[in-house]
């Protein structure tokens, strides 16, 4: 599993590999904003932790489709299948991959760009907690939209509205814990209710993935 | 359709019961392809040692047996009984990473199998001199012999291949062809769907013809890209 984990993150870094894809993506979104918008730091205040969890989950859909298909197109999927590591570790170390290269840069980066959008001084900390809670649910729902579109080609857009439903309680819990953050008011609710998004779907879906990997392998 | 418990075989364990225990033992068995049954009725037994050559036509299922066998996909009835974690499967694809080196692809493979033999599989594949060379780099011929080395580092025993010679120029294929019988006669079973002569005067043949279903022989031609 090691080996996987390692093999995906060297392939991710190398040349083509994708990473900073999404990284780059999150930076256009919270530079263009604030020129759209315009100017008013009070506007941008009031729109950033929306802004920049929706930027953040964009980002990650990049890069959703990348997560199987491109070992389904070179028959390492197949390989992988029978290989002595079940199906659902392939899933959750894949996932688990995806999350390093996208999610985790995305929660690091953000407090800059947060300086861009004029985000409250206060709602920083809260906005790398509520990253750092909910890219994982992330990365793990986009495996299982990934796993269920493998066979089919160019299943970008596919994920896309697959996964952007399931994406949508991780969002509105994830915006309002930076919301909350930056006017100082309570915010255990909506983490606890992040955090548990994550945990039922690094639980349950690896299961769904890996099942759904298997029908598309016949 | 029979319900068959392939991965139940496997834990439980009672193919060690029988006589022959680690053969490769397939008996009555019906595969599909696309929810049609495209051979039924195929049995044979494997045993250490043995390797077994398919032929047949262009669609007439080897490559949906051999991915059957694997446990790629369901069967429609019949069994498959083999020792658990023996087998692994070469397909037209050789899951091979462009951006990785020979040297680096193989590692990965050896890694997930948890056995080393690297640089001895680069050996016997003829690649140590390009173990530095990044796999986009290689030609048609480097890569299969690339994807046939990666057979040496997953110490199965039973190897199932689909047209591993396509794209090997003569000496590659004998030089496969000797891999094969090092394989064999250590113990290894091997199982090649192949319209080529590999060399292999002691390997049985197995024409699939006659086990063609009798849906799929109206619907003659019916896929041939999944041949």
């Amino acid at each position: 599993m090691m080996a996987l984990l390692l093999r995906d993150l060297r392939l991710a870094f190398r040349a083509g590999g994708g990473f900073g894809l999404g990284l780059a993506f999150f930076l256009l979104v919270a530079v263009l904003v604030p020129l759209g918008v315009g100017p008013e730091p009070a506007t941008l205040a009031k729109i950033a932790p929306g802004i920049l969890w929706v930027g953040a989950l964009l980002a990650c859909l990049l890069s959703l489709d990348r997560i199987f298909a491109l070992d389904f197109e070179d028959g390492s999927l197949d390989l992988l299948a029978t290989s002595p590591i079940p199906l659902e570790g392939v899933v959750a170390v894949k996932a688990f991959a995806h999350w390093l290269v996208t999610g985790l840069p995305l929660t690091v980066a953000a407090p800059v760009l947060g300086v861009l959008l004029n985000l409250a001084g206060q709602g920083y900390l809260w906005l790398v907690v509520s990253l750092a809670a909910g890219t994982p649910a992330l990365s793990v729902i986009g495996a299982f939209g990934a796993a269920l579109t493998v066979g089919v080609k160019r299943g970008g857009l596919l994920v896309s509205l697959l996964v952007l439903p399931l994406y949508v309680p991780t969002l509105i819990f994830g915006a309002e814990v930076v919301k909350r953050g930056a006017t100082g008011a309570e915010v255990q609710v909506p983490l606890l209710l992040l955090a548990g998004i994550t945990a039922g779907a690094v639980a349950f879906l690896p299961f769904a993935a890996a099942a759904a990997l298997r029908v598309n392998l016949r | 359709m029979v319900p068959q418990d392939f991965h139940g075989v496997f834990s439980r364990g009672m193919a060690w019961d029988r006589a022959g225990a680690m053969d490769l033992v397939v008996d009555t068995l019906a595969v599909a392809r696309g929810g049609l049954t495209v051979l039924e009725g195929v049995s044979f037994t494997l045993a250490p040692g043995q390797a077994l050559v398919l032929r047949g036509p262009n669609g007439v299922g080897k490559t949906t047996l051999l991915r059957t066998l694997a446990g790629l996909q369901p069967a429609v009835s019949g069994t498959i009984s083999v020792p658990p974690e023996s087998l692994t499967y070469a397909a037209h694809a050789d899951g091979l990473k462009a951006v990785l080196t020979v040297e680096e692809n193989l590692q990965f493979w050896a890694a997930i199998h948890g056995v080393g033999g690297v640089a001895d599989a680069m050996a016997q594949m003829n690649l140590s001199d390009l173990r530095a060379r990044r796999a986009a780099n290689l030609s048609a011929g480097q890569k299969r012999r690339l994807g046939l080395a990666r057979l040496l580092v997953t110490g199965r025993a039973i190897w199932v291949l689909d047209e591993p010679t396509v794209s090997l120029d003569a000496a590659s294929v004998a030089l496969f062809a000797g891999v094969v019988r090092a394989h064999l006669a250590g113990g290894g079973m091997v199982l090649i769907a192949t319209h080529i002569d590999l060399g292999l005067d002691e390997a049985q043949v197995l024409d699939l013809t006659p086990f063609k279903a009798r849906v799929a022989a109206l619907s003659d031609g019916f896929d041939e890209a999944f041949a």
